[in-house]
């Protein structure tokens, strides 16, 4: 190929990137009309605050939101809110975020989000109350130690049993310790992320049960002295464990939603995004 | 003047009992109770008719009060609530026990005791002013945070030392109150039959001093037992946690009043027994008895 041809080409390449480019971005900017939302021309996502690590990342812009701001676009949960977003037809402008506790996204009453997006787990008793979308993730649960505790050196689930266990008030990771493990000792439910990392921190409990990703937070940042002890397998016969978001019962927007998840994950966008933001959540110890 | 007092006294009197005769019998009474049978059903009906017919209600029903969620979590809350039980039980005793300790110091006499006295109003100032939820947060995750090994770790342990802490602020007034209005001529009656100052104390203040500050003192029991649920944010499973990890896990709020249901049957017989107390305490009063 002679210069001429190459530099040809490379213009030719170039000009077919801008097009497409701007192709997307026309597309983007096309609201899909048969998908209303709360604020016309707007959509709403809500989330919980702080918003905490691996599912919100790239720090605060404003001080209403703790450890992440949502809008930043990353983040494994972020990532996947602005990924729907678009499927949607919103660009980045037009997505606002706004603070939904846990509680309220299930409280009676009109919902102040369009969707709800915050590791909520799918329950069939759940969804009775509210919308559950497709999966955007689904979730192993894992249990995180103090290193050089007695608890540290066990390897199987069975092991487990005698020590004092706990789970953050409101997750599946306590529904998973007294259905699977059956601890002797009542487990420790505290109210919220922080009580439940303190509790394990003060060895007040011996192993703390959250979702693996989760666990890769609290190891890396939270507790110094911690480590993954293992994760749980969604072994056949149990319900597979998986993250949905969470709109108004009978909301017209969740076909959209689905239709939008379905495509990414069809189209490989959700593995890519695990694999950015959620690339160190596999390689622990499978506890049997 | 005295006697002015009196006849008021007296007028009071004969018009709280012509208010309870008319409610028990009479021809223009029986008026008055048809009358206030009729209020109280209509306003009942209009509120319920209201509540009922909101948009929302059924959504509201379904979620609040729905039969089968109460019967699937009643039991469970319900063995929960034996640790409140347990919780309050322990603290109600050595709250009466350290408060009483606080007033003594609070109403010793004398320039020597100021720094005693000064501490035990410190005391009071400081817990009644800090929210509960804050001394039980720092207590039971700051106490054992520090890592020295006899420090007990129990969440359980911290919040009802937490619990002992302030309500003993709030019971050491109330002891104090009753303390204060015993009058001064009992105690000079007292040291003048040759009684030294605690005996004084022990066996002539505080006992007429405690007989009057019983529903008082009820007052802050019923305000204790409520308070057990706050013990329930550090992960101990109470009642009210028990009850929020049934919301958590099916979205349903109707646990909350399985926990409401059991608190409620304790502290309403023990409000109408204060109520008893207080008003046999002003039948003895209005007597011209002592009390």
């Amino acid at each position: 190929m002679s210069k001429r041809n190459l530099l040809l080409a490379s213009l030719v390449a170039a000009l077919a990137a801008i097009a497409a480019l701007a192709s997307t971005q026309h597309a983007a900017a096309r609201i899909v009309a048969s998908c209303p939302t709360i604020k016309n021309g707007q959509l709403t996502i809500g989330t919980d605050n702080p918003a905490y690590p691996p599912w919100y990342a790239g720090g605060t812009k404003s001080s209403k939101w703790k450890i992440n701001d949502p809008s930043t676009g990353k983040g494994y949960e972020s990532a996947v809110a602005y990924a729907i977003a678009g499927k949607l037809g919103y660009t980045k402008a037009k997505v606002s975020w706004t603070y939904v506790p846990f509680n309220k996204a299930f409280a009676p009453g009109t919902k102040s989000f369009d969707f709800d997006i915050n590791q909520i787990s799918y329950t069939p008793a759940r969804a009775k109350v509210v919308a559950f979308s497709k999966s955007y993730y689904d979730v192993n649960q894992a249990i995180v130690v103090n290193k050089g505790t007695k608890i540290a050196s066990v390897h199987s689930i069975a092991g487990l049993r005698s020590f004092k266990l706990g789970a953050q008030l409101g997750t599946t990771s306590y529904q998973f310790i007294k259905s699977r493990i059956k601890p002797s000792q009542t487990p420790s439910v505290p109210s919220s992320n922080a009580a439940a990392v303190l509790l394990l921190k003060n060895k007040q409990i011996d192993g703390l049960v959250v979702d693996l990703p989760t666990a890769f937070y609290v190891t890396a940042a939270q507790i110094p002295n911690s480590k993954i002890l293992g994760q749980f397998e969604n072994t056949a016969g149990q319900t597979t464990d998986r993250f949905g978001v969470v709109l108004q019962k009978g909301n017209p927007l969740l076909g959209c939603v689905n239709r939008a998840i379905t495509t990414l994950r069809a189209n490989g966008t959700l593995k890519k995004l695990q694999q950015t933001w959620l690339a160190k959540a596999t390689g622990a110890p499978i506890l049997k | 003047m005295a006697g002015e007092g009196d006849r008021r006294a007296d007028l009071e009197v004969d018009r709280r009992s012509r208010v309870v005769s008319s409610l028990r019998s009479g021809g223009d009474s029986r008026r008055s109770v048809a009358i206030a049978l009729l209020s109280t059903v209509v306003f009942f009906v209009v509120v319920a008719v209201a509540i009922t017919h909101a948009p929302g209600w059924p959504e509201v029903r379904s979620q609040f009060f729905d039969w089968g969620e109460f019967k699937a979590t009643f039991p469970e809350v319900a063995r929960a609530f034996l640790l409140n039980v347990k919780i309050f039980s322990i603290a109600e005793v050595l709250i009466l026990v350290f408060a009483l300790f606080l007033a003594v110091l609070r109403s010793l006499p004398g320039p020597v005791f100021f720094p005693l006295r000064a501490l035990a109003i410190v005391y009071a100032d400081l817990f009644r002013g800090i929210p509960t939820i804050l001394v039980i947060a720092m207590l039971g995750f700051g106490a054992p945070a520090l890592g020295v090994s006899y420090i007990p770790k129990s969440v359980i342990f911290w919040g009802i030392v937490s619990l002992v802490l302030i309500y003993s602020a709030y019971v050491s007034e109330v002891y104090r109150a009753g303390i204060d209005s015993i009058h001064p001529s009992q105690e000079a009656a007292a040291r003048s039959l040759g009684l030294s100052r605690g005996q004084t104390l022990r066996r002539v203040i505080l006992p007429q001093a405690v007989r009057r500050v019983i529903p008082p003192l009820l007052n802050d029991f019923i305000g204790l037992q409520k308070d057990t649920a706050l013990v329930g944010t550090l992960g101990a499973i109470e009642a009210f946690q028990q009850s929020q990890i049934d919301t958590n896990a099916t979205f349903n709020f109707t646990a909350y009043l399985s926990a409401a249901v059991l608190f409620v049957a304790i502290t309403i017989p023990l409000a109408r027994f204060t109520d008893w107390l207080v008003a046999r305490d002003r039948r003895r009063r209005v007597a011209g008895g002592t009390t």
